[in-house]
């Protein structure tokens, strides 16, 4: 919303500074965005009387001339005007000065005759677009004085950021109210721009429709325009706007249409009323009827668009078609022209929701149809519409012949009960009752006291002030939040803890952390969907609107990304929700955790020049402590798939809830393979806690870290025995096989098994490959014997020989 | 002259010049520097043994039959004493650069540095302090239905309100949240007061994906409800917060604001530094308010009786002013050489 402060006063005649005034309204009402300063690129004008203007030797369209611009010397300045004339007085650019179009003025010969400074016309001072000549000022200042004590464009316009809760600030008799509020200098009954009187020709008034002399209203619909007031002016005369009301329109950045169309926007951006001045000739049968369109009826709308409207749309016509958009936008066909001469006011009361439905429905959003939509103030209708007649007569000559008032204001709300005991328990601070009423007041709220509590009545604008905490925001902001004390004071303890999956994710992460990952936050978008993903109906980017089901689908794109900046060592990671679609529910919703490894498993060292590529092994690795990070205490293990490089990932026997694996990537040759590892860490429920308005209240679980503590296992003080056996296994016996073979047959004392070793090649059969363990035995009370260790490896080697079929590899 | 006595055939003696002859190869090696060349080394290591090892190795056969395999133990173990202290004169050496100067300037063996994004780094600085003033950590669902994200919020059906969250719709009455706020009202109904939670999580806006802009970015929601709470508390609590997070001379203000599930509704602004050369300015650091009634009735507890605070605010755009990031975009793009700039 830009606010002009210069129209500001029009309405609370303070002496405030505009930074002033946007700082208080910033504190107590509104945040101000910005403001911008007008006219200053003029300051260093000065009003100039030319006292001599003669024809230039050398030329046939420029004067030489004389001018007295207060410095006590007579200036020779060569002019191009045609209007110039002796005694008159101009706005004078001394030499120096740098024009608003960045040209600096200097004293230069112009056809052989020398010119100290230039007269300028209105266009090279940026205030309007009229070049027929230098811009002659009527005043009676003395020559020198600045120009900007003499032409009021010097303004300040404040961009304020109007919430949707405060339609009443959508005006600059709203904002000016809340000046008053704030700095109690007292509003004015009429803004000092309208001079005239309210006419008070009698209005002819009813329910449903009111029939004049000049014109007839009828309203329909009821519920989508409870209030209708039409004012017939007769025998304006369109033109120009005068100076001030131009001034006044183009101070917030609108454009000067012509006096009837700048009044009407007065009364906009001024009362915050929309209105719409229709040519009553164009108005066939001289009527106005608020009714639902019928089949096939189009409007050709004020900005020359055709809109075709669908059956039923509440539309403003005449005897016979649409002639405007309730609230919207008004039609080209009536439109108020030059050769207008009887004009029909619209002042009319359209309802919200109606207004959207047109606007949403035509595609066209107006200041009229902006403010209709957040609500007007429907209490003082009547007023405002003799307010604008009175504004057209008085800038377009005419005459208020005739008012026409359907429906009627609302009637007032219910008082809503404030109690200042809860107001100074819901702020922290008692405020008196007395500056309570006070407060609200100044707002425009009637007040009455009942025991200890308040009624309060509020204004016909302020339709967000329903509730007794709504009055206590009024109060709060007005007396200003600064004004509350900056104590901490005690709490209890909240009853809930830590999400479990916020516990999980942190340990996840510091994991992935230490093992050299960098942590990504990319879009949870994808391309990669089909009927059944999870789709958003509206997306605004077409190319991926689909929600993921994967984290690796996205860390891969995002590893394209980098290699196509040449960037291949890649160790990326994720913690984000993947989406699963569930028939008339919500999408099943699962935090995961991706991470990819690409490219040099080490940085590069002197010592290492090109360390080897991340392989299988590293993403199991990883996965393992990735998972042992999720699950604590938990068994995880590492489904193998056959013959393939791919392990799914199962925590106590459940599973799988995650996968290591080959990722596909669309990579150049020099790139490495890259590979990913995907783990769900859980499921964020988003099944209904309970129902609306009722609660689930439980005591709160949090799992204990004392379920799965290590045991601590005594140091062993007596020696090991280790034995390695290298074995020749068959490539379609797992290595886990004949692990879990030794493992059995062991025996009690048997303390670790480690695969060391892989080796095929020369002494090895094909098909088969030579794998070595190491088998280490303890007694816990002494020294084994080498007996006993060679009693154990025949032992082995039988039971291998016997149930898979292995024999030790020949040494 | 007289001829010098064979004294290698008596054992003691054997095993005391094999012991002797251990020590001095010792001694000469590990009083070597370690910068000395290992030809050097072993010309200088072979000149003081390899006469008189030949010589042991002779004597053996020289040595009373029962004598022979004690002698030739310690032969053994002499030679393999030399050799062991040779190796730790190589390894020594070798820890010194092969031979050369060691130069301590040279880069270390490093492993790769992982990285938390920087979104994350300042969500985790706000956690820590709010975790200071009594705050635990809640989630919620990113999609949501209406009535979680809306209604239950107090937002009016059909209002402009809504208008100014840009939503991106799943289905009729689903959709992506547009704010962390449902999260207040899921966990009021889970968690009987006192409520104290911090709910930092993803959120959807249907916007242009720019460099202002993202169709999806973090929010940090706040939330503490119990009885007595006033607006005195969230006041000093948020302010508390501003100066742990930006420095206890930070000023800081509240001005009024709306938001339909607050009610006085606000805004604090700091005084910072945004490192733009522009110096010191107020700026918006989050929105906070009373918890509405409505919302607190919509989670099925008294109103009346419990009152709450709540605020929310955006650490993405926090951190694009703390690191000096200008693109959002890039906070999305995960470019390698953005994010190791990150490295711990």
């Amino acid at each position: 919303m830009i606010v002009s402060h210069e129209w500001l006063k029009q309405f609370v005649p303070h002496t405030h500074t505009a930074q002033e005034v946007g700082e208080a309204l910033s504190r107590h009402c509104v945040t101000l965005d910005n403001i911008e300063t007008l006219g200053a690129h003029l300051s260093s004008f000065v009003v100039a009387q030319v006292v001599e203007a003669g024809r230039h030797p050398n030329s046939d369209r420029l004067w030489v001339t004389k001018v007295d611009d207060g410095s006590g010397t007579l200036l020779d300045v060569v002019c191009g005007a045609p209007n110039v004339v002796a005694g008159h007085k101009y706005p004078f650019a001394r030499t120096g000065t740098v024009m608003p179009g960045g040209l600096k003025i200097e004293k230069r010969k112009i056809r052989g005759e020398t010119s100290n400074g230039m007269l300028c016309s209105a266009r090279e001072l940026g205030l309007g677009e009229e070049h027929d000549g230098i811009l002659t000022l009527e005043t009676e200042v003395a020559p020198g004085t600045p120009l900007l004590d003499v032409i009021q464009v010097a303004d300040a316009r404040l961009d304020l950021d109007v919430l949707p809760n405060r339609p009443d600030l959508l005006s600059h008799v709203g904002v000016a109210r809340e000046v008053s509020a704030v700095t109690g200098v007292p509003m004015k009954a009429i803004p000092a721009d309208i001079t005239s009187a309210a006419p008070s020709v009698s209005a002819h008034r009813g329910a449903e429709s009111a029939q004049g002399v000049h014109a007839a209203v009828t309203v329909a619909d009821a519920h989508a325009c409870p209030r209708y007031v039409a004012v017939v002016i007769k025998g304006v005369r369109v033109g120009a706007s005068p100076a001030w009301l131009k001034q006044r329109i183009e101070s917030i950045g609108a454009r000067s249409i012509s006096n009837v169309v700048d009044a009407t926007n007065y009364v906009l951006h001024g009362l915050g009323q929309p209105v719409h001045a229709f040519d009553l000739a164009k108005l066939a049968d001289r009527a106005i009827v608020v009714r639902a369109t019928r089949e096939g009826e189009s409007i050709v709308t004020l900005d020359g668009v055709e809109r075709t409207l669908a059956a039923g749309t509440v539309c403003i016509c005449d005897g016979t078609s649409p002639v405007a958009l309730a609230g919207v936008m008004g039609g080209l066909h009536s439109e108020v022209t030059d050769a207008t001469t009887d004009v029909l006011l619209e002042v009319a009361v359209f309802e919200p929701r109606f207004v959207r439905r047109v606007r949403k429905a035509v595609g066209l959003g107006t200041d009229a149809s902006y403010r209709f939509e957040r609500g007007i103030d429907g209490g003082n209708t009547e007023d405002v519409a003799r307010l604008a007649a009175a504004l057209i007569t008085q800038v377009a000559g005419g005459e208020v012949v005739e008012v026409l008032d359907v429906g009627a204001a609302p009637s007032e709300r219910a008082p809503v009960v404030l109690r200042p005991g809860r107001l100074a328990r819901l702020l922290g601070m008692t405020v008196a009752t007395g500056e309570i009423i006070r407060r609200l007041e100044s707002l425009g709220c009637r007040v009455t006291e009942v025991d200890d509590t308040l009624l309060v009545h509020a204004p016909s604008w302020r339709h967000d002030l329903l509730l007794e905490v709504d009055l206590i925001e009024e109060v709060a902001r007005l007396v200003g939040f600064d004004a509350l004390p900056d104590e901490l004071r005690p709490f209890r303890p909240g009853a809930a803890p830590d999400h479990p999956l916020h516990l999980a994710s942190r340990r996840v992460r510091d994991v992935l952390v230490g093992a050299g990952l960098a942590e990504t936050r990319p879009m949870p978008f994808t391309a990669n969907g089909n009927e059944q993903s999870p789709r958003v109906r509206n997306p605004l980017a077409e190319d991926e609107p689909y929600l993921r089901a994967s984290v690796l689908d996205t860390l891969a794109r995002r590893a394209e990304y980098n290699l196509s900046r040449m960037q291949g060592n890649l160790r990326l990671f994720e913690i984000g929700n993947v989406f699963t679609p569930r028939s008339g529910r919500l999408p099943l919703e699962q935090m995961r955790v991706g991470a990819l490894l690409m490219g040099a498993r080490r940085p590069p060292h002197f010592t290492e020049p090109n360390p080897p590529a991340f392989d299988a092994w590293d993403a199991k690795d990883l996965a393992e402590r990735v998972a042992a990070a999720a699950f604590p205490g938990r068994a995880c293990s590492f489904t193998a798939a056959p013959d393939a490089a791919a392990w799914d990932v199962v925590v106590d026997g459940v599973g799988p809830v995650g996968r290591v694996e080959a990722v596909s990537v669309d990579r150049p040759v020099w790139a490495s393979e890259a590979w990913g590892v995907e783990i769900t860490l859980g499921v964020l429920s988003s099944e209904d806690v309970a129902a609306p308005r009722a609660h689930a209240h439980a005591p709160a679980e949090r799992e204990s870290a004392a379920a799965h503590a290590v045991r601590f296992a005594p140091l062993p003080t007596t020696p090991a025995a280790e034995l390695d056996l290298a074995l020749l296994v068959p490539d379609t016996t797992p290595a886990a096989t004949v692990e879990a073979a030794l493992k059995a047959a062991g025996g009690d004392l048997l303390e670790r098994v480690q695969l060391f070793d892989e080796f095929r090649g020369a002494g090895v059969p094909g098909g088969m490959r030579s794998l070595a363990w190491r088998l280490t035995w303890r007694h816990p009370e002494r020294t084994l014997r080498d007996k006993e260790i060679e009693g154990r490896r025949a032992r082995l080697l039988d039971i291998l020989e016997k149930e898979l079929g292995i024999r030790p590899r020949a040494s | 002259m007289l001829p010098i006595p064979n004294l290698l055939v008596i054992l003691s003696e054997y095993l005391a010049q094999a012991d002797a002859l251990a020590h001095e190869c010792r001694v000469l090696l590990d009083g070597l520097d370690p910068a000395t060349r290992l030809d050097v080394a072993k010309g200088q290591l072979n000149a003081l043994k390899d006469d008189r090892l030949a010589t042991l190795q002779g004597a053996l056969r020289s040595l009373p039959a029962e004598d022979r395999r004690a002698a030739g133990t310690a032969f053994n173990t002499l030679k393999t004493a030399i050799e062991s202290a040779l190796d730790a004169f190589a390894s020594r050496q070798a820890a010194n650069g092969d031979g050369r100067v060691f130069d301590g300037t040279m880069p270390a063996r490093r492993s790769w540095r992982g990285s938390l994004h920087p979104v994350t780094l300042v969500i985790d600085e706000i956690c820590e302090i709010f975790r200071e003033l009594g705050f635990t950590i809640a989630l919620g669902p990113e999609a949501e239905t209406e009535w979680y994200n809306f209604g239950a919020l107090n937002f009016p059906p059909d209002h402009p309100a809504m208008e100014l969250h840009d939503t991106l719709y799943l289905g009729e009455d689903t959709l992506l949240r547009t704010h962390t706020s449902p999260v207040q009202v899921r966990t009021l109904q889970r968690f009987a007061p006192p409520v104290r939670v911090l709910a930092p999580g993803q959120v959807y806006r249907r916007d242009f994906f720019d460099a202002t802009h993202a169709p999806a970015f973090m929010q940090l929601e706040g939330l503490a409800v119990d009885e007595g709470v006033s607006f005195v508390d969230l006041k000093a609590t948020l302010a508390e917060f501003a100066r742990r997070f930006y420095g206890a001379s930070r000023r800081v203000r509240f001005g009024p604001s709306y938001f339909p599930f607050v009610e006085p509704g606000a805004q604090m602004d700091v005084e910072v530094d945004l490192g733009d050369g522009k110096g010191l300015r107020w700026v918006e650091i989050l929105g906070c308010g009373m918890v509405h009634p409505n919302v607190i009735e919509a989670a099925g507890v008294d109103s009346e009786k419990y009152t709450g605070w709540a605020f929310g605010m955006g650490p993405a755009r926090i951190a694009m002013s703390r690191y000096g990031v200008n693109d959002i975009r890039v906070l999305y793009d995960s470019d390698v050489r953005f994010l190791e700039q990150f490295a711990r």
